[in-house]
């Protein structure tokens, strides 16, 4: 089963990280969310792995609650 | 515009009868209640297997109001066996290319292009009040199904060997007694409230208006499904070709819209108008629906069978309602007369249960998950949905994403039924799973259809004239090889048939095993197996 994979992997991880937040500049929040769906989409496509897609959202979701937030 | 009883399509008479005057309750081997079109299809199964059958209906008309139009190819391979296939493939509109719009723009289309060498098509769209026609028809013709109108179900008592049913109709009530009780009453059944049974599902927060129009548009025979058009802001529409120049229109209207208003002539005609933009047309019919998916923990209950929207209730994305209790008719039609002639144990009727509440948890699971995509349930959701949408123009995979109703086609069981997976077969031709059509030729070169050649009973299907095998008693051998032909190549193809290799088919054309040599012992197993005999 192939694991997702959270050691970094980018030469440049500030490239990375600036790259989607150049993405969302001059968007309001509805156009953000839009832009976010598909960029998920693609992604999750790119991937390919149903496994790794769950670990994914199961790690998604959890970051929010560790941060006590509830999110 | 049709609303009220005047209008019905096909009116049938009350007659007394006999047993209203036997002063006690006489007994039946099988009393189907409900007569829509998945009761019609049960009768007639058992009728053609030679059991007399009694089936009452509360009303005594057909198509007051219009349902479901579109029917699989497997439905019209079971109607064929029931003997009305060839009649609804050819009344029916034959469609395969579907359309998908986002806003005013066309992000796909598919096309359901049937591969070639399959009698039937891969749908046809046919009002049901046409198929319910010929399915009366057809069970008044077959001469041992004693149809009875206006005789509504109102109570029921069940025993160990049967259950007593009391019957209200013009002449007062009387009571019948049933050896088996077949519960075909429709999502709303009184069978299902008489015994107290919980019916659990979801029911989607939104309400969709449906019409039948009629119009003499150029428009080709294609499902047309639009995402928020411009002509019905936000929400979803459906067009759909029928028989007669009629179309379906289905309008998603939210939550929170006022039926009756909504189903006022003028609204109606103000959102048509919008959409249809001066084309000329007449509204046939209208009403409001709300969609849940849900079915019946259990559909057997000792004597007591539930079958059809009775049993399961799914949204008509995917056109799963009626083909899918078809199914279920097909599926109980053979054991239940197995059983009462003898040859098979009660138990057998077990398998029927839960045969079908697999194909139940399938078809709600796939309606689920189109209807969800209709009718996103978070902000979340929707823009998902409508990314999908967006990039599905660019995007293969994105394509393979959009859900405005997955079509349907049979489910393969896990059946207690089905002899081990054993022997290495590529392909979907596995136990447990529906058999495919194959175009053959006989010996004089004339065509055959694989379908046609089954018989009511089982059947071995053998590739090959080398070592014909002796089937066991009962069971009809067909040797692909010489007499009959495969020049196609379809059936080898389909089956991965290789010299020698057989296939033991079910009564309901489904794979109870399939091996690469005959072993009479071996299929005598399978067969004991199959009848519900255990594991021989
Ligand atoms: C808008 C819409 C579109 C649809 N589109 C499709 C489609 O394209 N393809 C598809 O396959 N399915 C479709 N369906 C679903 C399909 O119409 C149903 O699944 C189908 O009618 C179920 O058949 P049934 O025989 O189980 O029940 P019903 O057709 O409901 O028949 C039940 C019968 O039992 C009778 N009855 C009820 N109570 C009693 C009683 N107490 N005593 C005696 N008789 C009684 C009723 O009068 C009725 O005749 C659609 C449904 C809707 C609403």
């Amino acid at each position: 089963m192939a694991e997702l994979r959270n050691e970094s992997r980018f030469a440049d991880p500030d490239a990375a990280y600036n790259a989607l937040v150049d993405a969302h500049r001059g968007l309001d929040q509805q156009e953000s969310a839009v832009l976010n769906a598909r960029l998920v989409l693609l992604l999750a496509n790119h991937i390919g792995d149903i496994e790794v897609l769950a670990q994914a959202i199961a790690a998604a979701r959890q970051a929010g609650s560790r941060s006590g937030d509830g999110r | 515009m049709t609303t009220g009883r005047d209008n019905a399509r096909f009116t049938f008479g009350y007659r007394r009868c006999a047993d209203q005057d036997a002063g006690q309750a006489v007994r039946h081997p099988v009393i189907v209640v409900g007569a829509g079109p998945v009761g019609l299809a049960t009768a007639i199964d058992l009728g053609r297997r030679g059991v007399p059958v009694v089936l009452l209906d509360d009303a005594d008309r057909i198509g007051e109001g219009s349902r479901g139009i579109c029917y699989s190819k497997r439905c019209l391979e079971i109607l064929d066996a029931l003997g009305v296939g060839q009649a609804v493939a050819e009344m029916g509109v034959r469609w395969q290319v579907g359309r998908v719009y986002f806003g005013d723009r066309e992000v796909y289309a598919f096309d359901l292009l049937p591969e070639p060498g399959h009698k039937m098509p891969a749908f046809v769209n046919l009002q049901q009040y046409y198929l319910e026609k010929l399915l009366v028809d057809r069970a008044e013709a077959l001469g041992n199904i004693d149809l009875r109108w206006r005789n509504q179900v109102v109570g029921l008592e069940r025993a160990a060997d049967g259950a007593t049913i009391d019957i209200e109709t013009p002449d007062g009530p009387y009571q019948l007694v049933a050896d088996w009780l077949i519960a075909a009453d429709g999502a709303r059944s009184a069978i299902r409230r008489l015994m107290g049974l919980d019916f659990i599902g979801e029911t989607f927060r939104d309400q969709f208006l449906i019409t039948d129009i009629r119009m003499a548009a150029e428009l080709p025979a294609e499902r047309r499904f639009w995402f928020e058009p411009p002509f019905h802001s936000g929400q979803s529409t459906l067009l759909h070709k029928q028989p007669d120049n009629v179309w379906r229109v289905d309008f998603q209207i939210g939550w929170d819209a006022d039926p009756e208003a909504e189903t006022k002539p003028d609204a109606v005609r103000a959102r048509l108008d919008r959409m249809l933009k001066g084309q000329a047309y007449e509204i046939e019919w209208v009403s409001v629906y709300t969609f849940q998916c849900r079915r019946l923990e259990r559909f057997v209950h000792d004597r007591v069978v539930f079958v059809g929207d009775a049993a399961h209730q799914v949204s008509p994305f995917g056109a799963r309602g009626g083909n899918s209790g078809i199914e279920d008719a097909h599926n109980l039609g053979w054991k239940l007369a197995m059983v009462l002639n003898g040859t098979a144990p009660a138990v057998l009727i077990e398998s029927y249960g839960s045969e079908r509440q697999q194909a139940a948890d399938d078809n709600i699971r796939h309606s689920t998950r189109s209807t969800d995509f209709l009718v996103p349930k978070s902000e979340g959701a929707r823009h998902l949905r409508n990314a999908v949408l967006d990039l599905a123009d660019a995007h293969d995979f994105a394509r393979r994403m959009v859900n405005s109703g997955r079509l349907h086609s049979a489910s393969a069981y896990a059946s207690r039924l089905s002899a081990a997976d054993s022997d290495d077969f590529a392909g979907a031709v596995r136990p447990g799973a529906p058999v495919l059509d194959a175009p053959l030729r006989d010996r004089a070169g004339q065509p055959l259809w694989l379908l046609d050649l089954l018989p009511d009973g089982f059947s071995l299907i053998h590739a090959g004239e080398e070592d014909r095998p002796d089937p066991p008693d009962g069971v009809t051998l067909i040797t692909i090889g010489e007499e009959l032909r495969d020049p196609g190549g379809h059936f080898t193809r389909r089956y991965d048939a290789t010299p020698g290799a057989c296939w033991l088919i079910r009564p309901d054309h489904y794979v109870a095993g399939c091996w690469r040599g005959f072993d009479r012992g071996v299929v005598e197993k399978a067969l004991r197996r199959a009848t519900g005999e255990g594991d021989g």
